[in-house]
């Protein structure tokens, strides 16, 4: 099957034509060019090492045992047994963490191993070491844990004791769940963070009010390699760790914490990432790892088996969401009240951010005068909830756009006007205050999309075109198409006053006679292409053609996360300005060695050449035997801190704006859909690697379009029903729709090359787009995520049905 | 674990005859997911994969032997004109590796309501071959299956094959899963019609604890058909006939909640695709196309 895409649209010409920091565009495989990836050969002949691969010799199995229950005290764990069984090296548990007990990326509120309550289902409860994994697993099994079985806390509104309100905002009976001393999850309560944003007239009136409640389930990232890692001791106490991560320095701050070492003892390289998504931002079996190779002075090789990644890794959290638009006649917006509760879990993990995200642009890319939000990121014994691309953005956009939709047919508009009427532009104000200061071409992203043309109309002929595929289900029968659309944006890199920074060192030298740069980061590539841009950019400022990308490891300062579609502008900011140090003192020899001095002096093809006199001599031949490196820290522009009651501040850097156009066919009869189309159109300010842009595009859709249709981790009672890739669905690419492509490229001077991160705003309005479109072809409201055929079919649940849905039951 | 390999059908009946707790094994797509989630350990592995017997398959007028190791892949490719509904369930199964591996004697040995092979077989006709030490038997299909992943095999005998008739009229095969390609079923369907028995045979999958036939529903429309007189006027089949027919599908059913799907969408789903089957394989009996 071939996706059809379109090359990136020119710069068009309202942007301007360079930033300050545009580049020569003449280095081969430099910045705006599609250079082939350095890992290509590797992965596409499945030689390349993930970090499931590692082996040494000598080295011992590691496996984890996991609490069946969902929340329980432990009242003893006897390991006599499991420890006696041949093979086995070594059996821990938290009374073997010689530092902190607890970890976690904003709040250290999760046991490294259990201490004495479980407080999900799959929590690690004690370490196995063994010569072989069965023997290990086995062993496992052995340890005797006694549980006193608890009843878990599920729902994230009333595990703060609020009660569920009505349609009409009465509040129901009170909620006692409180009242059990249990339901108290955390001593500092079942609060993680709760986020107000308060802008306007607090008591707003607008011609036209709709309301709407919506659900969305909790997706899991679904990376194909599981988490994996090998911890080989050193013979004085310290530990060198392989690992498959998104943030080297962030684990080993953590681990050296649990550990109680210092950063010299505990190194840390990447292992051959397969796909992370925000999955690998928390700790997995990163210390555990480690305490068994230092306990059994062997090194250790853990990697989960599919069904444990389901339980060994953090998902998407899912939200409950009130909305209330408010609008006068003519479509602009007046107000908007949200009410968002996101499901962290039994663990805080990222939590305090994504509630950040989710309530600073939980309303979408509109002007909205009057607001009134409250997002609240809760404690529940559901598995834990973190990072997952598009990070609150993707929940909140289900919710906005919907009501979006919902809007415009209670106006008697066409919902891309509606859209259009109230977008956001360069300098209009975001609900935190800020002015948004570089472009925002919300308008054009829509009209461009209305402005592609639609797919054909449905050919019955071939099955694999129709909803249900192969499995042969219509042949035409039942099947209404329908069009959606919709639109969102995305904060690029970290927000609220983080200190957010990347490190890079590059070296210039000559190696065999021709100039070679080096570069080295910690930043993560976890498959996104981040060795390719670093190797574009330092091709485009040191014009050499070879770049080596030394392996990503803790002997260089920290890359920050690879989350937050934050690396290129970030890590790829600071490859540049380490880049132009070293051209500065290349510039500088340059003038020594010729003995005069030239202010008009560029690297290209591997010479210094002056704008005037054209080449002027070979960089080989300036630097002879010396090199030069030049290693920095780069950050991005300041951000601030929110104020706690009306949700203002600088909080955000840039933002990503994406818009999608769903056309589906539906099976109305069935409840299968068949998306036939999903266009795309995404300003990134700069290409840089135009292929890796259309990729990201393309997998982002995918993955938004996934939480749409199929993609949920089911719970009951706190359990995990699916933790599979049988009955947990992913798109396959009979799923997958062919998708035009337009990218706009409108630079923002505030970012290296002009660019905005690219990988996160295509995930969040692809599936909002598909929802729509199956509400267009059904006709019916579809207030939950994923749809599931019993929904589209309206079997009268409230999940489905005409008009305004149904009260929940509380 | 013991892991046998015979490479011949009489040494693979004398493995099991010795080892009645070893778990056959064919292309592995059920038993060694089972294996990786330590839902079993059986004592021994009997690979069939090397017994050439198992992999061949032969027809006569009246039906196709199908050994137990013939992959749904040459299911497709070489038997796809022959029988077209087990042909069409096969393509639903999986991906196309797990097409080359799977077999419908694994299928068969796995008995889980939710194998895709079960509908065709039970609506076109079919007998299971048995075999052990002590000789040969036909089950016939419909007293094959004896609970949820459960058979009537006893433990000294193993699937040689099945028999499947070869088809008097249309077969259809219609199967609900909630993404476009390689899911297991929420509720499957299968319908064949016989107009030299004037019958019409029915099979329901991962609707009850085990494939069924909707026996009252086969009943229903034979008569009905007969009453009259379709069968040989090839006449319009009427929309409330397809519409009682697949109601009565429906009661046949008696499915469960799970991860996969509702009940009741299972019900719903099943009396849709009888009728929407029973159209598409009357139109194909007029001798028009089944659009």
């Amino acid at each position: 099957m071939t996706i059809p895409t379109e090359a990136p649209t020119e710069a068009p010409p309202e942007s301007p034509a360079e930033t300050p920091d545009s580049p020569p565009d003449n280095a081969r495989g430099g910045v705006g060019e599609s250079p082939q990836r350095p890992d290509a050969t590797l992965k596409v002949t499945g030689e390349f090492a993930y970090g499931s691969d590692l082996w040494m010799d000598d080295m011992l199995w590691g496996v984890t045992l996991r609490s069946p229950h969902p929340y329980a005290r432990i009242r003893n764990i006897d390991i006599g047994e499991a420890l006696a069984t041949a093979g086995v090296f070594a059996v821990l548990t938290h009374e073997d963490v010689p530092g902190n007990k607890t970890f976690g990326l904003e709040i250290a509120d999760q046991p490294v191993l259990a201490i004495d309550t479980v407080r999900y289902q799959g929590e690690p409860v004690a370490l196995v070491a063994a010569d072989h994994p069965e023997i290990a697993r086995q062993a496992a099994k052995k340890i005797k844990v006694d549980y006193d079985v608890l009843e878990p806390v599920t729902d994230a509104r009333t595990a703060l004791g609020h009660s569920t309100p009505d349609l009409h905002g009465e509040l129901a009976e009170e909620v006692t769940e409180l009242s059990r001393e249990a339901a108290h999850l955390h001593p500092q309560g079942n609060l993680v963070r709760h986020l107000k944003v308060r802008v306007g007239d607090p008591t707003p009136s607008a011609d036209v009010v709709v309301v709407g409640e919506y659900h969305v389930g909790m997706q899991d990232q679904a990376f194909l390699g599981p988490e994996a890692g090998l911890a080989v001791p050193d013979d004085v106490g310290g530990v060198d760790l392989y690992i498959a991560t998104q943030w080297l320095h962030v684990d080993q701050r953590q681990i050296c914490a649990a550990l109680n070492l210092r950063p010299d003892q505990v190194r840390l390289s990447l292992a051959g990432v397969g796909g992370a998504f925000g999955g690998r931002e928390d700790l997995s079996m990163h210390v555990h790892g480690c305490l068994l190779a230092l306990h059994t002075r062997k090194p250790i090789k853990m990697v989960y088996n599919r069904e444990e990644s389901f339980f060994g890794h953090v998902h998407r959290h899912p939200a409950t969401m009130r909305y209330e638009h408010g609008a006068d006649r003519d479509g602009t917006l007046v107000y908007v009240k949200a009410e968002i509760y996101l499901d962290g879990g039994a663990y805080a993990s990222s939590t305090p951010a994504v509630v950040g995200n989710a309530g600073t642009m939980g309303l979408g890319p509109y002007v909205v005068p009057h607001i009134h939000v409250d997002c609240y990121g809760v404690y529940t014994n559901n598995p834990p909830c973190g990072a997952m691309r598009g990070f609150g953005s993707v929940q909140a956009a289900f919710a906005y756009e919907a009501q979006m939709d919902k809007l415009a047919a209670s106006l008697g508009m066409d919902p891309v006007e509606l859209r259009i009427v109230n977008a956001m532009a360069e300098g209009s104000l975001a609900p935190t205050g800020q002015i948004i200061d570089s472009a925002a071409p919300v308008v054009e992203l829509l009209e461009r999309l209305r402005a592609m043309p639609l797919p054909p109309a449905l050919d019955s002929s071939d099955l694999r075109h129709l909803p249900g595929g192969v499995s042969n289900t219509t042949h035409g029968e039942g099947v209404r198409r329908g069009v959606g659309y919709a639109v969102a944006y995305k904060n690029v890199a970290f927000s609220e006053g983080y200190d957010d920074y990347s490190t890079a060192r590059v070296r210039l030298e000559v190696v065999g006679g021709a100039p070679q740069a080096t570069v080295h980061t910690a930043a993560a590539e976890v498959g996104q292409g981040l060795v390719t841009v670093e190797q574009q950019i330092c091709r485009t400022e040191l014009g050499v053609d070879t770049v080596v990308v030394q392996p990503k490891d803790t002997q260089v300062g920290s890359g920050g996360s690879t989350s937050a579609s934050r690396q290129t502008y970030v890590t790829g900011g600071a490859v540049q300005a380490a880049c132009h140090k070293v051209r500065e003192r290349l510039l500088a020899l340059t003038q020594d060695y010729l003995h005069e001095t030239l202010h008009d002096l560029r690297l290209e093809g591997g010479m210094v050449v002056s704008d005037t006199r054209g080449a002027v001599a070979s960089i080989a031949d300036v630097l002879g035997a010396k090199a030069l490196e030049e290693t920095l820290e780069w950050r991005h522009r300041k951000t601030e801190p929110i104020d706690p009651e009306k949700g203002q501040g600088f909080a955000h850097v840039q933002y990503a704006f994406a818009a999608h156009r769903a056309v589906v066919d539906v099976d109305v009869e069935l409840g299968l859909v068949k998306v036939v189309e999903l266009a795309c159109t995404q300003d990134v300010g700069k290409a840089i690697n135009p292929d890796a842009v259309v990729g990201q595009i393309q997998g982002g859709s995918t993955q938004g379009m996934g939480l749409a249709l199929m993609e949920e981790i089911q719970i009951s009672e706190g359990k995990i029903r699916n933790p599979s890739f049988t009955d947990y669905l992913i798109p396959t690419i009979l799923d997958t729709p062919p998708m035009p492509i337009e990218v706009l490229e409108y630079a923002d001077p505030h970012a290296p090359y002009g660019l905005r991160g690219v990988g996160e705003a295509p995930t969040i309005s692809s599936g909002p787009a598909v929802m729509a479109a199956i509400r267009d072809a059904c006709g019916l409201e579809l207030t939950r995520v994923p749809v599931r055929p019993e929904h589209i079919i309206d079997s009268g649940d409230g999940r489905g049905s005409r008009g305004e849905p149904k009260r929940r039951q509380p | 674990m013991e892991f046998l390999a015979p490479t011949t059908l009489a040494d693979a009946l004398a493995a099991k005859a010795e080892h009645p707790d070893a778990m056959p094994i064919l292309g592995g797509t059920d038993v060694m997911v089972e294996l990786n989630f330590d839902r079993h350990r059986p004592p021994v592995l009997l690979d069939l994969t090397r017994v050439p017997e198992l992999a061949e398959w032969s027809r006569d007028d009246r039906r196709v032997r199908l050994g137990a190791g013939v992959s749904y892949t040459r299911v497709i490719d070489e038997l796809g004109h022959v029988l077209p509904g087990l042909a069409m369930a096969s393509r639903t199964v999986g991906s196309p590796q797990i097409r080359n591996r799977g077999t419908v004697g694994g299928n068969l040995g796995a008995a889980s309501p939710a194998g895709d092979s079960h509908p065709p077989l039970l609506a076109g006709g079919a007998e299971v071959e048995l075999a052990s030490l002590a000789g040969t038997r036909t089950v016939p299909i419909d007293e094959f299956y004896a609970g949820v992943k459960k058979h009537v095999g006893r433990p000294d005998e193993l699937i040689t094959a099945v028999y499947v008739d070869v088809p008097t009229g249309p077969q259809q095969f219609s199967k609900i899963g909630t993404r476009n390609a390689m899911v297991i079923s929420v509720s499957a369907f299968s319908l064949a019609l016989h107009p030299d028995r004037r019958r019409v045979g029915t099979g329901i999958g991962s609707a009850a604890p085990t494939p069924r036939r909707a026996a009252d529903a086969e009943t229903f429309i034979a008569g009905a058909l007969d009453d009259d007189g379709l069968w040989e006027s090839k006449g319009a089949l009427p929309d409330a006939l397809a519409r009682e027919f697949g109601e009565r599908v429906q009661t046949a059913a008696s499915p469960i909640d799970d991860v996969r799907g509702t009940a009741a969408y299972r019900l719903h789903s099943l009396a849709v695709m009888a009728r929407r089957t029973l159209a598409w394989a009357w139109s194909d009996y007029q001798g028009g196309t089944n659009a």
